[in-house]
């Protein structure tokens, strides 16, 4: 009877001790809300969501062929080389050849339908050669005001970890890519900006219809950049601006957490170690405190 | 109780030889062998559970220290290279990131079981403030660790905390160029907040000892909050080891169950996204907040109107934990027996955590959305200024009014002679089989 209670009061405590702790964990949850009165992203649907998802390869290089055909006009991706594209994981990635990123064919070849800047081992001067495995992709401008310089003012982001960098940040890249819609009756734009109900914002000081009815979203300045038959598919996807959005989301997610399967995997087998080890312990415990009154 | 009997007996000649030169041995078995309260319960495995918390983040800040570049123009780019390129650099650095959350949650449930049992009261102040003066490293720790990716949030953290500096009158902006090393923040600041990054955990290092030391000098507390004396040790103790490593060990894996889920599933939940931002001097964010362990006191600083005024706030919400020993003028130190300051210790528990909701708001905003409130001086009532500042007077008047007054008027329960009596519910014997 007392061992019962003992053991009843015990779990009782253990969970008291797990709710207060996530109670303090909760408060973390503000603080990664996303600003502005955007609309909440739509949901790509992603394979890679969830403790066991996964990326799909054919997405992954249907994804990358969007970021360098449309988005590489003018977003760099500088933290990222030709060779992450062969590596376990990615886009290019043979599990059956296992090419090292380096010797990988697709990624050679890949690589070298891009040029970037050199110099000239014998003579020093700037000079463009097709790029390695080894090469960082190369950023569109030279420097940051001249990227400002060449769109109004502002510069495109560099995008190689931009899903960690917005909130939710799949869906976010996806809805916004594909949710551009003509600005509402009412709203004074400035010249160069568009209207996005998913960029994070306030318009209300730009609204001259009901204040109660402020449309969502914010000025974006990057017009509309994907239209239907943009880039050709070769695996039959269909090709369309929700297909374009979705798979350059997939890519740029997986360019921001390019470990993020391997992490889970690895998580799950910690996970299952812990609990058993959690078990054997908490064995001891009750062995160990058997007949002691405490 | 450092001064129980050593039962350390030297078996072999090299450990006679190394007995009588270094008694290292004995330290470790007579740590080992040291009586402690056997009514433990399992808010008591948080000093175990943050002590590995300290031990993981010395050990992957040394690794991450290797391959991380303390200059503004690569930090951003050399914590992403981590991630990407270095042999498990994505465990590392998300263990490290998520640890230091989780050193908050069992600091912060650590000093509210030493709140809630009275552990700070006599013979134990020392303990406390030694406790307390850890808290504030570890706060100074992250901080200066949270500025190290050179983000967004890290940047304009930085700017927003030293400051602070800058609003003590006279000294303020002098000393504020001096931390900073430069009239801006930028690549000196950078590279002397990566140095006392590294330092500061090796003083946190040197004041566990102490805090150790000072625990192991006048004992511990228990949840009934009564001194065992003497005689009664045998019976009102157990040796720590198995009995206490045992438990310890258990929470101990409890918590790595959490800390792995996070770090595994949701390794950037506690952040902010915008710290995936590299740092823009030109451009400051939205909405500037800190990590969540930090919101209470933030929330305190911004519900003063003056500036100075807020920096008095916040510093002095953790300076009154210094004090506290001092405050509660209750002979009784377990609440578990003061049904009276039980009930404000749950309402303080409350405050805590709506300051901290609080520090994540916008101040203007409406805390009960379209809500009509009229203007009291400086903002509406129906607005987190306003609650931020009641919830701010409850945490100061918990302390200063509180505390020493009910200590003064409440009728405390009777407190049990010894920790053996409501255990064993007066004289059955001890061993039931």
């Amino acid at each position: 009877m007392t061992i019962q209670n003992g053991t009843r009061s015990a779990v009782f405590k253990i969970v008291a001790s797990a709710v207060a702790a996530l109670s303090l964990v909760a408060m973390a949850a503000p603080a990664t809300a996303a600003g502005g009165g955007a609309k909440h992203p739509r949901s790509g649907g992603f394979s890679f969501e969830g403790p066991f998802g996964t990326f799909d390869q054919a997405q992954l290089q249907r994804g990358y062929k969007v970021y360098r055909e449309v988005c590489a006009a003018c977003h760099g991706m500088q933290l990222m080389s030709f060779r992450n594209l062969g590596q376990p994981g990615g886009p290019f990635y043979d599990a059956h050849e296992n090419w090292s990123p380096a010797e990988n064919p697709y990624v050679r070849a890949l690589a070298a339908e891009v040029q970037v800047p050199d110099i000239d081992t014998e003579t020093g001067e700037p000079i463009t050669r097709p790029a390695t495995p080894a090469d960082h992709f190369p950023s569109p401008y030279p420097n940051a005001t001249a990227a400002a310089a060449a769109n109004g003012g502002a510069a495109p982001p560099d995008l190689s970890v931009m899903a960690k960098a917005r909130h939710d940040g799949a869906n976010y890249i996806y809805s916004l890519l594909s949710g551009y819609v003509p600005a509402p009756q009412g709203l004074k734009m400035a010249p160069g900006q568009h209207y996005n109900p998913y960029m994070a914002g306030d318009l209300a000081p730009f609204w001259e219809g009901d204040e109660h009815h402020v449309p969502p979203g914010g000025f974006i300045a990057m017009p509309a950049p994907l239209s239907d038959g943009q880039v050709t598919y070769d695996d039959g996807s269909p090709q369309t601006v929700d297909q374009y959005a979705k798979d350059v989301a997939a890519f740029i997610a997986w360019a921001s957490d390019p470990h993020a399967v391997e992490r889970k995997r690895t998580g799950f087998g910690v996970l299952i170690f812990l609990l058993l080890f959690a078990g054997l312990t908490y064995a001891s415990y009750r062995r160990i405190w058997k007949g002691i009154a405490h | 109780m450092s001064d129980h009997e050593s039962t350390y007996v030297p078996k072999t000649g090299i450990e006679k030889w190394l007995d009588s030169r270094l008694p290292i041995i004995r330290f470790g078995a007579d740590y080992m062998s040291l009586p402690t309260p056997r009514n433990l319960n399992y808010w008591y495995t948080f000093g175990g559970i943050l002590t590995l918390c300290l031990m993981v983040q010395i050990v992957t800040g040394i690794v991450l220290a290797m391959h991380y570049v303390p200059n503004t123009e690569l930090a951003f780019a050399s914590v992403e290279r981590i991630m990407r390129d270095v042999n498990g650099g994505w465990l590392i650095r998300y263990v490290h990131a998520n640890g230091a959350s989780m050193f908050f949650i069992a600091v912060y449930l650590h000093m509210l079981r030493g709140l809630y049992y009275g552990s700070y009261k006599a013979p134990r102040e020392i303990i406390w403030i030694l406790g307390c003066v850890i808290f504030f490293l570890m706060i100074a720790t992250a901080f200066l660790g949270y500025v190290l990716p050179w983000g967004q949030m890290s940047f304009w953290g930085a700017e927003v905390i030293t400051n602070l500096i800058g609003a003590i009158p006279m000294i303020g902006e002098p000393v504020l160029i001096w931390l900073r090393g430069g009239p801006a923040i930028d690549n000196a600041t950078l590279n002397r907040f990566f140095s006392l990054h590294y330092l500061l955990p090796f003083v946190i290092f040197g004041v566990v000892v102490l805090h150790l030391w000072a625990l192991h000098t006048s004992g511990q507390n228990n949840p009934a909050g009564i001194l065992i004396p003497k005689e009664r040790t045998p019976k009102d103790t157990l040796p720590f080891h198995p009995y206490f490593t045992v438990k310890d060990g258990f929470a101990i894996i409890l918590f790595l169950i959490l800390f792995a889920v996070f770090v595994f599933y949701m390794p950037n939940a506690l952040g902010h996204a915008d710290n995936y931002i590299p740092a823009n001097p030109l451009q400051t964010p939205a909405h500037i907040v800190p990590e969540w362990y930090m919101l209470p006191f933030y929330a305190i600083l911004r519900a003063i109107p003056d500036k100075f005024g807020g920096v008095l706030a916040m510093f002095g919400a953790i300076g009154v934990l210094f004090i506290l020993p001092w405050l509660d003028t209750s002979r009784v130190r377990s609440m578990r027996y003061r049904p009276t300051m039980k009930v404000f210790f749950l309402i303080f528990l409350v405050v805590g955590v709506g300051l901290g909701w609080c520090g994540a708001q916008l101040p203007d905003a409406q805390v009960v959305p379209g809500m009509p409130s009229f203007q009291l001086l400086d903002g509406q009532l129906n607005s987190y200024l306003w609650l931020t500042r009641l919830l701010t007077a409850y945490y100061f008047a918990f302390f200063f009014i509180i505390m020493p007054w009910v200590g003064l008027k409440e009728t405390p329960l009777p407190v049990p002679h010894s920790i053996s009596e409501p255990v064993l519910d007066g004289g059955i014997p001890e061993k039931k089989g």
